[in-house]
C-alpha cells in the first residue's frame, strides 16, 4: 500500500558542519528517493494541494509523471503554471499550502511536494535539455519594461518574452534577481546554479536586463512611456524598506537592518575573504522577530562566527517562519528566546551595543490575524548580553515609484494599488508582487507577475 | 589627479547625467568584489551625457578607484540618488535675494562645485571657503573661482591663504563686513560638526550634507540611519542634504566609524594583493 510507506527524507548537510559553511543545506532527492516518495501520493479526485497551491499547480498530476519516471513529463505540467519551480520548490512554506492540505498529512506524514518540485527543477537543471519554448512571432516591436528583477518581475518578463514582446528589466542593484539575490541566503538558495539558471533562461528569450537603473532617480516610468518608446510597464519593485522598532538605543553602532546584514553577505559576499565587503557579525547577536529573514539572518550570523539568540514576542506556534527554516535553525544551535520583546537598547561607553533590554510577554486575546496577541508582563524587564541587534521586524514598499509617477495611486498602508490583474490607476502601467501585497511570498509574486503579463498582453492587442 | 590621493573622473553615464541635480550623489563599485561606494556627484553635463566624480583613497576599495587609468571603468554606477539641494525648487526671486556661503573641506571641496555653478549661473550670490590641512591637498580653486564671486582659502598649517580652520575663516569674513543668509558646508563629519556651532553663534542658517555608510542608497538597508531633529532619517532618500542644526553629529560619527576594524582589516589584505598602486 503506497500510503505506509513513510514520508522519504531529503538528504541534508550534518548541522555540526553545516553551521560553518554557507552551501546549501538541503541536498534534495535524488532520482530513486523522488520515484519513492512521488509514489505516496493517493491522487485524490478532488486534491486540496492544487487549491491551496497560490498558482494552481496540477500537483498530482506532476507527482504521477515523477513516479513513472517521467521527470521531463513531470517538468513540463509543472511549467504550465510556475516559471521558478527550482526557486518555489525551496522557499515556498509548503506546510501551510500545498503539503498543509495533503490528506496523508491528516493522520501521518504529507507527500512531500516540495521536495518533489525541487528535485524536478534541478533534474531538468542537471540532466536534461531546456524543454523547449515557443516564442510568439507576433509583437517583436513592441516594447515593455519590467521594473525590478525579482521574483514577479522576473515572471512577467518570461511571459511577456513567449508572448514575443521585446522586454527589458530595469534593476536598481547591480546584480538581478530582487530578494532572490539579496535577501535569500546561499544556503537555502544558491545563487550560482539556481538562480543563475533562471536569468539565464530568461535572458535566452530575448529578455535584456539593465542593472543599476533606479526608477524614479535614474529616469522616471513617465520617461520610460513617453520617451523611451515603453508602450507598458509592470512594476514588481517589491517590498524593501526596513522597519525598526523605535526604540531608545536603535541607531547605536552594531544594530543593524536584515537587511543590511544580508546585502552585505548574499549580495555583496561578505562571506567570502576575496570580497571587500565589512560585515559585522559580534560574538553575540540578538534578532529581533519570528520569520523567514530573522532565521536567515540568524543563521548567516551563526555562520560568521557569532553565538545567536532569536527574540520574538510570541510562541514557537506563532513564528511566521516556515517550519523547515525553524527545524534547521534549531539544529544549527540558535538560542530562541520566545514571549520576549525588546523595549530598549544598552550601550557601552564608546556607543557600541551593551545589551538588549527585553520585557517578558504573555498571550492575551487574538488580534485581526487571529493569532493571540502578546502583551508585556509588568515588571518583567532583563538584559540580554549582546554585542550585535539585528532588526527583522518586516519590510515595506519603497515610496520611490509611486512618488515620481505622475497618476499612480497608492494604498493607505503604501502599496501600488492594483486589482487582481495587476491594472493600477494609470493607464499602461500595471503592478504586482510585494509592491502590490506588502511583503508576502515568492510564490505570489510569481503569480502576480504571470497574472500581469496576461494583462498586459491584452491591454497592447486592445491599445 | 588633483593630488597624490586626491583623483578626479568623468564618467559616461548618459540617463544619470540628464536626471543629475546639485546636491545628488551616486554609487560606483570598481570591479565584481569591490564595495558599493556612494559619491557626491561633482559635476555632470546632459549633452555629454557625463557625470564627474572625486575621490579620495581611504579603504581598500577607493584605492582601487583612485588606482583606474583613462579608459578604465567602474564596473557599476547608479544614481543619481538622494534629494537634490533645496534652492533647486525655490523661486528664483526668492533665490535672488539670498547670500550663499558654501565652507568646503578637503575633497568636499568638488561637492560645492556643482551647487556654487548652478547658484552662481542664476545670478544668486555665493561665496565659497576651501580649506584644508595643507596647501597640496587644496582642490578645485581655479574651477571654483569661475563659478562664484569669491574664494577665499585656508589651510590648517598655513602654507597657503588664512592660517587657521574654515570656522574661523567664516567668523572672519563675518567680522570684516560680508553679510551672508544662508551657509553650506561639506567635508568631514567633524568640520560640518564644528562649522555648524560656528553658523550657530552667527545666526546663520547651514545646510549639511551628510556622507554616512550605505550599501544600497535606495532606502533598503537603513546603514545610513542619522538623528535629525529627534527622529531617524535614512539620509540615502531623505537627505544626503540636512539642516545642521537638527543633526547629532556625535552619532553620525560614531556611526560612520562602524566598520573601521573591518575595513583596516581589508586594507590591509588588500595592500598585500595588489601592491601600494601610485
Amino acid at each position: 500500500m503506497a500510503n505506509r510507506i513513510p514520508r522519504v527524507p531529503a538528504r541534508e548537510q550534518d548541522p555540526k558542519v553545516r553551521a560553518a559553511n554557507f552551501d546549501e543545506v538541503c541536498l534534495g532527492y535524488n532520482k530513486e528517493e523522488a520515484l519513492l516518495e512521488a509514489s505516496r501520493c493517493l491522487h485524490c479526485k478532488n486534491p486540496r494541494c492544487v487549491g491551496a497551491c497560490p498558482v494552481g499547480l496540477k500537483i498530482p498530476d506532476f507527482i504521477a509523471r515523477v513516479a513513472g519516471g517521467d521527470i521531463r513529463g513531470a517538468a513540463e505540467v509543472i511549467a504550465q503554471d510556475s516559471s521558478l519551480p527550482a526557486v518555489c520548490g525551496r522557499v515556498c512554506p509548503q506546510e501551510t499550502q500545498c503539503e498543509g492540505s495533503c490528506i496523508l498529512g491528516v493522520k501521518g506524514e504529507a507527500v512531500a511536494i516540495g521536495k518533489l518540485e525541487r528535485f524536478v527543477a534541478d533534474f531538468m537543471r542537471q540532466e536534461e535539455t531546456p524543454l523547449p519554448v515557443e516564442i510568439s512571432k507576433k509583437n517583436p516591436s513592441v516594447k515593455v519594461a519590467v521594473v525590478g528583477s525579482g521574483p514577479a518581475g522576473l515572471a512577467c518578463a518570461g511571459d511577456l518574452a513567449k508572448m514575443g514582446y521585446d522586454v527589458t528589466v530595469f534593476e536598481a542593484l547591480h546584480k538581478a534577481g530582487g530578494v532572490l539575490q539579496y535577501g535569500i541566503p546561499e544556503f537555502r538558495l544558491p545563487k550560482d546554479t539556481v538562480l543563475k539558471h533562471e536569468l539565464d533562461a530568461l535572458q535566452a528569450l530575448g529578455v535584456k536586463i539593465e542593472t543599476n537603473v533606479i526608477i524614479g532617480k535614474t529616469t522616471t516610468i513617465d520617461s520610460l512611456l513617453d520617451d523611451e518608446g515603453f508602450s507598458a510597464v509592470f512594476v514588481g519593485s517589491g517590498a524593501g524598506l526596513p522597519k525598526f522598532m523605535g526604540i531608545p538605543g536603535e541607531n547605536l553602532c552594531g544594530v543593524f537592518s536584515a537587511n543590511e546584514f544580508l546585502t552585505r553577505n548574499n549580495l555583496m559576499k561578505a562571506y567570502l575573504s576575496d570580497y571587500l565587503t565589512p560585515i559585522h557579525a559580534g560574538r553575540k547577536v540578538c534578532v529581533v522577530g519570528g520569520g523567514n529573514v530573522a532565521m536567515d539572518a540568524a543563521r548567516t550570523a551563526l555562520r560568521l562566527g557569532a553565538e545567536v539568540h532569536i527574540v520574538y514576542r510570541r510562541t514557537e506556534a506563532e513564528l511566521p517562519a516556515r517550519k523547515e527554516e525553524v527545524h534547521h535553525a534549531l539544529e544549527e544551535g540558535i538560542v530562541f528566546d520566545m514571549l520576549t520583546n525588546p523595549v530598549e537598547i544598552l550601550s557601552d561607553d564608546k556607543g557600541w551595543v551593551r545589551s538588549l533590554k527585553c520585557i517578558r510577554m504573555e498571550l492575551g486575546e487574538p488580534d485581526e490575524s487571529g493569532r493571540r496577541s502578546p502583551v508585556p508582563v509588568p515588571g518583567s524587564e532583563f538584559e540580554i548580553d549582546a554585542d550585535t541587534v539585528i532588526m527583522a521586524l518586516g519590510t515595506s514598499p519603497n515610496p520611490l515609484i509611486a512618488s515620481t509617477t505622475e497618476g499612480l495611486e497608492i494604498t493607505r498602508r503604501g502599496c501600488i494599488a492594483a486589482d487582481a490583474d495587476g491594472v493600477t490607476s494609470r493607464r499602461g502601467v500595471f503592478a504586482g508582487g510585494d509592491a502590490v501585497t506588502g511583503a508576502a511570498t515568492v510564490i505570489l509574486a510569481m503569480g502576480a507577475g504571470r497574472t500581469a503579463a496576461k494583462a498586459i498582453d491584452g491591454y497592447l492587442e486592445k491599445k | 589627479m588633483l593630488t597624490p590621493a586626491i583623483c578626479r573622473m568623468k564618467l559616461y553615464a548618459p540617463r544619470l547625467a540628464a536626471s543629475a541635480n546639485p546636491g545628488q550623489f551616486l554609487i560606483v563599485r570598481a570591479d565584481e568584489k569591490g564595495e558599493r561606494i556612494p559619491l557626491t556627484i561633482s559635476d555632470y553635463n546632459a549633452e555629454e551625457g557625463s557625470v564627474t566624480i572625486v575621490t579620495q583613497s581611504i579603504g581598500a576599495s577607493s584605492l582601487d578607484i583612485v588606482s583606474f587609468e583613462a579608459g578604465e571603468g567602474f564596473s557599476d554606477v547608479a544614481g543619481p540618488l538622494g534629494l537634490a539641494s533645496d534652492f533647486v525648487k525655490m523661486p528664483l526671486e526668492q533665490l535672488r535675494k539670498q547670500r550663499y556661503v558654501f565652507i568646503a573641506g578637503g575633497v568636499g571641496t568638488a561637492p560645492v562645485y556643482p551647487q556654487a555653478k548652478w547658484l552662481h549661473s542664476r545670478g544668486v550670490a555665493v561665496d565659497v571657503i576651501i580649506g584644508a590641512k595643507t596647501k597640496d591637498l587644496l582642490i578645485y580653486r581655479e574651477e571654483m573661482s569661475e563659478v562664484c564671486d569669491n574664494v577665499f582659502v585656508c589651510t590648517d598649517d598655513g602654507s597657503e591663504g588664512f592660517h587657521g580652520m574654515v570656522t574661523a575663516l567664516l567668523e572672519k569674513l563675518v567680522s570684516d563686513g560680508r553679510q551672508y543668509t544662508h551657509a553650506v558646508a561639506i567635508g568631514p563629519m567633524i568640520m560640518m560638526k564644528f562649522t555648524t556651532l560656528t553658523c550657530r553663534k552667527l545666526g546663520l542658517p547651514v545646510t549639511v550634507s551628510l556622507n554616512t555608510l550605505m550599501v544600497d542608497g535606495t532606502g533598503m538597508c537603513g546603514a545610513c540611519r542619522v538623528t535629525v531633529g529627534g527622529k531617524t532619517r535614512f539620509a540615502c532618500v531623505e537627505g544626503p542634504e540636512f539642516n545642521g542644526y537638527d543633526v547629532d553629529f556625535d552619532e553620525a560619527m560614531r556611526r560612520q566609524g562602524q566598520y573601521r576594524a573591518e575595513e583596516a582589516q581589508a586594507l590591509e589584505n588588500h595592500k598585500c594583493k595588489i601592491g601600494r598602486g601610485k
